[in-house]
């Protein structure tokens, strides 16, 4: 039964496509994390900025961010999407070639943008920096998306939709809504790069940051929530925790992420009831927020030694701590009084790392990891090299966020800081020669965080060529994990 | 009672809720835009015209190289309502002074410091000093060099196309005659001038050679764009002639 049933299963889900799209979350990966790591160094180091436009801090930052939250994140989010949808459904992926546009069209728009930020083209909103032609094509590939997610669950040979496609749903609907509003801008004309945003000042910003923090909240969190719903309980061999907790904290998170964007215009020229109304939510937010850290975390009891023995629930349990983590400090900072600190610093940036890093990029590199083998139909090359990327990623988040913790903090107390005769005691310049070892110790944690990229890279790649040389076979079953 | 089972088990119920639940707060959201449409401030001249204008050409022009260079990654312009900041940076912003901005440049970030209002802060030779080389006026200083701010002639071919593009989206750049009486009754004649789309070349020409940004006489650089766009942030309102308690209604 096992052999016959071997041959079928390749013709059963679309595994093509979940390759292509797995290999490129590892190059995107590589490629936004060493850009990041070069404008640490930047900062760190000036001379690196060689007085070479192109490569200035400016304009390599947006870099950076896309190609980690859209091409490491986005491509992530893909593969373990379609891979998810069509194993929980029990159904091929619908919709046949358009799933290949998908790929060529979102890695396409993520070339051109990013060629673009180097020349000098961008609409300079943060996290939204394509301009309007990319963000056209972005628009198509994401309806298109929908389309084949809902089509494949539509097909679906159970009853019951799993509840990784329910944040996988709310992630693709909130996103579609967040970016075509947020990026309505006039072009000077059909064939000009640049435009010019319909909002202005106020009302651009309040649009910008409800955009800018929901990228966050579906984006960054929903969707690798679906992510953690399917790989958690599939690694650990254990049902998930509560599903109670489940439908309770899906659609609590679903309602509240929306409100809170304007916490990041604390104390700026918006009428204070708005920011008021973004932290009081932003509070309440901590409940769903955790509600989905303890529901992933509790769903290893009953194995708790795999936290020992296995380097993959090491990377997904470990994420899901740096998620309680960092929505712990999130709502902290969203306060007014912390956030008149904390706002502008580095504070800030550790803040987002300690997610980016420790729950999205974590989350998805145990992932990948449960995910390559069982694509290819083969065994991970080395486990040894996963327990290496471990530590490597870990020690990189720690020296990172203690970092700009240090650095943040203390700027945001240095420029408040006042004398004797109440006038100021630091100037601006002084806190950045102040923050200088701070950020070199960043820029390392980056370099740590990168170098496991790389040894992933290696992993991945030895894995697939063994899995290629290796003739077919029924019996390769071993799963890296077990 | 609905069954979180009948939610479940239907795709169409399932992709309607979520629409709702995430629809709410963005609504909540966007009709406060509406909203503070009104609660921008108005603030006035001594002469009763409008303190805060849209940029001239060449501020305009300059201000898109602001925006090529990213250089609100470092910087923001919005000073907060504190005493620290109302030391080192100034007098709050208002949501008047960046009602033209088309993107809003606020930053979230202060690698560098607050550049609310830094025009007539510095001259425009530190300026291109510090821009050309940060480290030759501030030594510490981590900001990156722009040598080619200088030794880029200004490409202005397109402006009268920005001018009209920015007017599409709500800045009162005047075309025609009545729009430039409009102008002339809002801003006065000065700055009225300033606005006409028609004149756009001209007018970034005559300022360039009136200020001579830069400190080359016979060339129209990046360098003079881009810092009379700094010295122009946050010089509108001249807060000396408000009361302090007048813009808190606002807030």
């Amino acid at each position: 039964m096992a052999h016959s049933a071997a041959a079928p299963q390749v013709e059963q889900y679309n595994y093509d496509i979940v390759k292509k799209f797995a290999i490129m979350t590892i190059v995107w990966g590589i490629v936004g994390m060493t850009t990041g790591v070069y404008i640490a160094s930047e900062l760190a180091w000036p001379v690196l900025n060689f007085d070479i436009a192109q490569i200035t801090f400016g304009r390599l930052r947006p870099l950076h961010t896309s190609g980690v939250i859209f091409g490491f994140g986005g491509n992530a989010l893909f593969a373990t999407s379609f891979y998810i949808v069509q194993r929980t459904s029990q159904a091929r992926l619908w919709g046949g070639g358009l799933a290949e546009f998908c790929f060529w069209g979102w890695n396409a728009a993520l070339i051109i943008a990013g060629i673009g930020y180097l020349i000098g083209i961008t609409q300079a909103r943060e996290y939204a920096e394509p301009e309007w032609y990319v963000d056209l094509l972005i628009a198509i590939v994401w309806v298109t998306y929908f389309i084949i997610y809902v089509g494949t669950i539509a097909r679906r040979s159970q009853p019951h939709i799993y509840v990784a496609n329910w944040f996988f749903i709310a992630f693709i609907l909130a996103v579609a809504l967040l970016h075509i509003f947020n990026n309505l801008a006039v072009p000077l004309s059909f064939t000009s790069t640049k435009s010019y945003s319909l909002f202005s000042g106020a009302q651009d910003a309040m649009t910008q940051w409800w955009y800018g923090h929901n990228a966050v909240g579906f984006f960054l969190t929903a969707a690798f929530l679906g992510m953690m719903y399917y790989f958690v309980p599939k690694q650990a061999g254990r049902p998930v925790y509560s599903y109670r907790l489940s439908i309770v904290h899906f659609w609590a998170l679903s309602f509240m992420y929306m409100w809170v964007g304007t916490h990041h215009l604390h104390w700026t020229a918006i009428p204070d009831w708005t920011s008021s109304l973004a932290a009081a939510f932003s509070i309440l937010l901590l409940m769903p927020s955790w509600g989905g850290m303890i529901n992933g975390i509790m769903t290893l009891s009953g194995a708790w030694d795999k936290l020992r023995t296995d380097p993959i629930m090491m990377f997904l349990i470990t994420s899901l701590s740096f998620y309680g983590m960092s929505t712990f400090e999130g709502p902290m900072m969203a306060l007014k009084s912390v956030n008149a600190l904390s706002h502008y610093t580095d504070w800030t940036v550790g803040h987002v790392h300690s997610g980016a890093l420790g729950w999205v990029a974590m989350v998805s590199i145990g992932s990948l990891y449960h995910m390559m083998p069982r694509l290819w139909n083969t065994t991970m090359y080395s486990i040894s090299l996963i327990y290496v990327h471990f530590f490597l990623a870990t020690i990189g988040i720690l020296l990172y966020i203690t970092a700009l913790w240090v650095s943040g903090i203390g700027q945001g107390l240095m420029l408040r800081a006042f004398d004797n005769f109440g006038n100021l005691k630091y100037s601006f310049i002084e806190t950045v020669i102040f923050m200088e070892g701070p950020l070199i110790a960043r820029a390392v944690g980056g370099m740590f965080f990168v170098t496991g990229m790389l040894f992933m890279a290696y992993n991945m790649w030895m894995t697939i060529i063994l899995a290629k040389s290796r003739p077919e076979s029924g019996s390769s079953v071993a799963i890296a994990s077990t | 009672m609905l069954k979180h089972e009948s939610i479940e088990t239907n795709a169409v119920l399932l992709i309607v809720l979520t629409l709702v639940a995430i629809s709410i707060g963005g609504l909540v959201e966007i009709v406060p835009l509406f909203y503070i449409e009104g609660t921008i401030e108005d603030v006035k001249r001594a002469d009763g015209k409008d303190a805060v204008r849209p940029y001239t050409p060449l501020e305009q022009v300059g201000r898109d190289i602001y925006i090529r260079e990213g250089c609100y990654n470092c910087h923001s312009q919005m000073i907060r309502p504190f005493r620290d900041e109302a030391l080192r940076y100034g007098h709050y912003s208002l949501a008047a002074e960046s009602q033209y901005d088309h993107p809003f440049q606020w930053g979230s970030k202060r690698t560098g410091p607050d550049l609310a209002r830094v025009g007539g802060k510095y001259s425009s030779s530190w300026h291109v000093k510090h821009l050309n080389k940060p480290k030759s006026v501030v030594p510490e200083s981590i900001m990156p060099n722009y040598p080619w701010l200088l030794k880029t002639d200004l490409d202005f071919s397109d402006v009268q196309a920005k001018m009209k593009t920015l007017k599409k989206v709500g800045v009162p750049y005047s075309q025609t005659k009545e729009e430039y009486a409009a102008n002339v009754e809002q801003f006065g004649e000065d700055v009225a001038k300033m606005l006409d789309v028609n004149h756009a070349e001209s007018n970034l020409m005559a300022q360039e050679k009136a200020k001579n940004f830069d400190g080359i006489p016979d060339r129209i650089t990046e360098m003079d764009a881009l810092v009379a766009y700094l010295q122009v942030l946050g010089t509108m309102i001249d807060f000396s002639k408000h009361d302090e308690t007048e813009f808190i209604e606002f807030r």
